[in-house]
């Protein structure tokens, strides 16, 4: 993949400048509807959503003070688990989102809500809702494309540091919520210099930061624990686990939001100026859907909608799925590729890319298991060597 | 005046308080990131130490457009004082709206509630919901009842209550308490005509045992009344302290009347709406907290409009998608610049979020920051 300002075939080149305003009007028209339809059914669903939640994690809590019995543990932590996933996705993103504002309900507000993750709100919004949600897929831009640690396009160049990628993926999925949390800090840019370092900015964030997490640490592993009695340890791995559970749902989901084959990424200077038709656009070729049964889509927060949700970010999310088909049909009459495929190809879509990108541009196209040894000479001479040695290997396997 | 008693908190032994405080902190790090209360509200949204709600127990209709709501409140509802209103936020199409209502049960009923009285005004959203769709189990939030129309402590030896459609539930609450205080009191009411007289029955019940005296005037058939007819109507209306509930050019007229014969200091007036909303392009945007004024037109985002007065925003995308620009309208009207929609803030104290960036004045507003 490669931005699509720079390919040789451009999805969108056969839209008019025209094309791109009615489209425009065509998704504001969708958006319109909706939100005068917006009632009572609606304001139900996300109460029953939170009740049913809270219910569930106080009930699977409450099994868990017996959990050193191996059913109970069990139970427990599928409950909990199943709690925390609901508390996050249906529940805190998309309060967060500002999706059930119209309610005017200071309970259930973007303003108010705290949710169960190492990140505060507060940070959350401001990284999620203002930079991802604007720039989304912008390189340079939008930091949610590989979260500022990974190699996401061909044309960021390739250092041996990255053959390590899947590998970081994988415990960046495990620990996700503080990984969103050292993102939302910029921790890496912000670590780089005394100066960011010393800024009390920076300083009054990060301590916010950890605040939040010796809370959420507290609750998890020392306080249910405790009120464990006996089964202390086994609550404690039980809400271990379920926090990984979570944490690997909730990054699976959002890596096939952006990340499968085929969406597509943008060039900085491209969006000086963009119109809201235009905006509309790469939203569309941005983002990704996952396919599956009602009880998928309210596991992923409705993000399986990520392409409805990046086009109506504020929309309630238990809408989506009516909105799909008619976006669908827009996709379809402007000849543009609507990507929707069920969790598993999605999940292994981007999984294939994170590995694909990990080893140098078209390395992993061209091997074979009869070229194999050759290639993996190859590779070590290009992992050993000096930047000279990979430059020149590098041009050998692009030509 | 004010007849509002100042009320001292319940006191509580302080080692009980200290205690009490000791098990909310450890209830607290088990409910991180919410509140102990958040999952008590689940079971129990009226029990004490709750945000203060109750449930509608019944609705009994007065006439074919007014009807009074039976409301059994939490536990921490403190007794009103007749005269006072409430304001209520109930759930309308899914939306919270909060509207002020004047009590009008007798205080200490046996069931522990109170009730409002209801008159549904032409496209009033909550007055309608109220009067026609109202469903006993619905939970309201309330806040405690609240106003200054009410008896003085020492209750004048001679009354004049003066009062027109819905005006007369203040009025109600009061005559049904204070029976007995009232000794020597007249009630001029109007509406249109006999039949939509809210508690008809029960004032002219009052009127027959000689506890009032009661003048309706039927407007369909014999046309307003003016401050002049009143005072022709009661012959010692100066020696009267005056309460007057209803329209606000009722009111008006009323105030000049008795400016004009120098007893202001006797008359009390109660107005629900102090402020007409009128809506139209662009308006004056005040920052309450921080004391600025802007002069908004109708097609710029209030956000630009007070950046460019040099007012400190919160601020976002500026595309109407991150909310990270939100603040509280006390009262005024905005629209959005998207589509048109508009949004209001009633005077009674409304924090209505609105998006800055995408909000446009419509009318003089007030924005909390």
């Amino acid at each position: 993949m490669t931005v699509i300002q720079k390919k040789p075939e451009n999805p969108i080149a056969h839209l008019t400048p025209e094309d791109i305003e009615l489209i425009g009007k065509e998704l504001d028209t969708i958006r319109q509807e909706i939100r005068d339809s917006l009632g009572e059914d609606d304001a139900k669903y996300i109460r029953t959503v939170i009740d049913v939640q809270r219910k569930l994690e106080l009930g699977s809590r409450a099994v868990l003070l017996f959990s050193k019995f191996p059913p109970a543990w069990l139970v427990g932590t599928a409950g909990l688990s199943v709690a925390k996933i609901l508390e996050n996705m249906e529940i805190g993103h998309n309060i967060l989102h500002g999706q059930w504002d119209w309610m005017r309900d200071p309970k259930i507000h973007s303003t108010t809500w705290e949710w169960d993750m190492a990140s505060p709100a507060e940070q959350w919004k401001h990284s999620h809702n203002e930079l991802h949600h604007t720039y989304t897929n912008v390189i340079g831009k939008d930091n949610d494309l590989g979260y500022g640690i990974m190699r996401v396009d061909e044309d960021q160049k390739w250092h041996p540091m990255y053959l390590a990628q899947p590998l970081w993926n994988f415990i960046n999925a495990c620990f996700f919520e503080y990984g969103i949390a050292a993102y939302d800090l910029e921790l890496g840019k912000n670590l780089a210099s005394k100066k960011r370092r010393n800024d009390p900015k920076f300083r009054a964030a990060t301590k916010q930061v950890l605040k939040k997490i010796r809370n959420q640490a507290t609750k998890d592993y020392v306080v249910h624990p405790l009120l464990s009695g006996p089964s202390f340890l086994p609550t404690l791995a039980a809400n271990f686990t379920a926090n990984v559970v979570r944490n690997l749902w909730s990054h699976s989901v959002i890596m096939c939001g952006h990340f499968p084959e085929g969406v597509e990424t943008f060039e900085k200077s491209s969006i000086d100026g963009e119109t809201r038709g235009e905006w509309y656009v790469r939203q569309m070729l941005g983002s990704a859907n996952i396919s599956g049964s009602k009880a998928m889509h309210t596991m992923t927060g409705n993000l399986s909608h990520q392409v409805e949700h990046h086009l109506f970010p504020d929309i309630p999310s238990n809408r989506y799925a009516e909105i799909a088909p008619r976006v669908k049909d827009i996709f379809d009459r402007y000849n543009l590729t609507y990507h929707s495929a069920p969790l598993y190809k999605q999940v292994a879509s981007a999984w294939h890319k994170v590995i694909r990108l990990s080893l140098p541009n078209g390395w992993l196209a061209e091997t074979t298991p009869k070229n194999a040894p050759a290639q993996l000479a190859k590779l070590y001479k290009m992992t050993t060597g000096g930047p000279k040695v990979r430059r020149a290997l590098q041009r050998q396997t692009a030509a | 005046m004010t007849a509002t008693a100042p009320r001292p908190p319940v006191a509580r032994p302080p080692a009980r308080v200290a205690l009490r405080d000791r098990v909310l902190r450890v209830a607290e790090l088990v409910t991180t990131p919410l509140l102990p209360v958040d999952y008590l509200d689940l079971f129990d949204p009226l029990r004490s130490g709750a945000a203060l709600r109750g449930r509608i127990e019944a609705v009994h209709p007065e006439t074919r457009d007014a009807a009074s709501i039976v409301i059994r409140p939490g536990r921490d509802w403190l007794p009103h004082v007749p005269g006072q209103y409430v304001r209520i936020g109930i759930d309308i199409d899914g939306v919270r709206q909060w509207r002020a209502y004047s009590i009008t049960s007798i205080l200490d009923r046996a069931d522990g509630c109170f009730s409002i009285t209801v008159k549904a005004i032409p496209g009033g959203k909550v007055s309608n919901h109220l009067v026609h769709r109202a469903r006993p189990g619905t939970i309201i939030q309330l806040d405690q009842a609240t106003g200054e129309f009410c008896l003085p402590e020492e209750t004048p030896a001679k009354a004049l209550f003066v009062t027109a459609g819905s005006g007369i539930t203040p009025v109600m609450g009061i005559l049904r308490n204070h029976a007995e205080q009232l000794t020597d009191t007249v009630l001029v009411h109007s509406a249109p005509t006999s039949e939509d007289v809210v508690f008809g029955e029960e004032l002219r019940q009052m009127a027959a045992e000689g506890r009032i005296t009661l003048i309706e005037q039927h407007t369909d058939s014999a046309g307003m009344l003016d401050a002049r007819s009143i005072a022709e109507l009661v012959p010692d209306l100066h020696e009267r302290a005056t309460w007057a509930c209803g329209p606000v050019g009722m009111l008006e007229a009323l105030e000049e009347h008795w400016a004009s014969v120098g007893i202001t200091d006797r008359l009390y007036t109660e107005r629900f709406r102090p402020r007409i909303l009128v809506t139209g392009e662009g308006g004056t945007v005040t920052f309450t907290r921080n004391g600025t004024t802007v002069e908004a037109d109708g097609a710029t985002p209030i956000l630009d409009a007070a950046e460019e007065a040099g007012v400190l925003m919160p601020s976002g995308c500026r595309m109407g998608i991150c909310y990270g620009c939100v603040l509280p309208m006390r009262a005024g009207a905005v629209r959005d610049l998207r589509n048109g929609e508009i949004t209001t803030a009633e005077d009674v104290g409304d924090g209505v979020l609105i998006q800055t960036c995408v909000s446009a004045a419509a009318g003089a507003c007030d924005i909390d920051h």
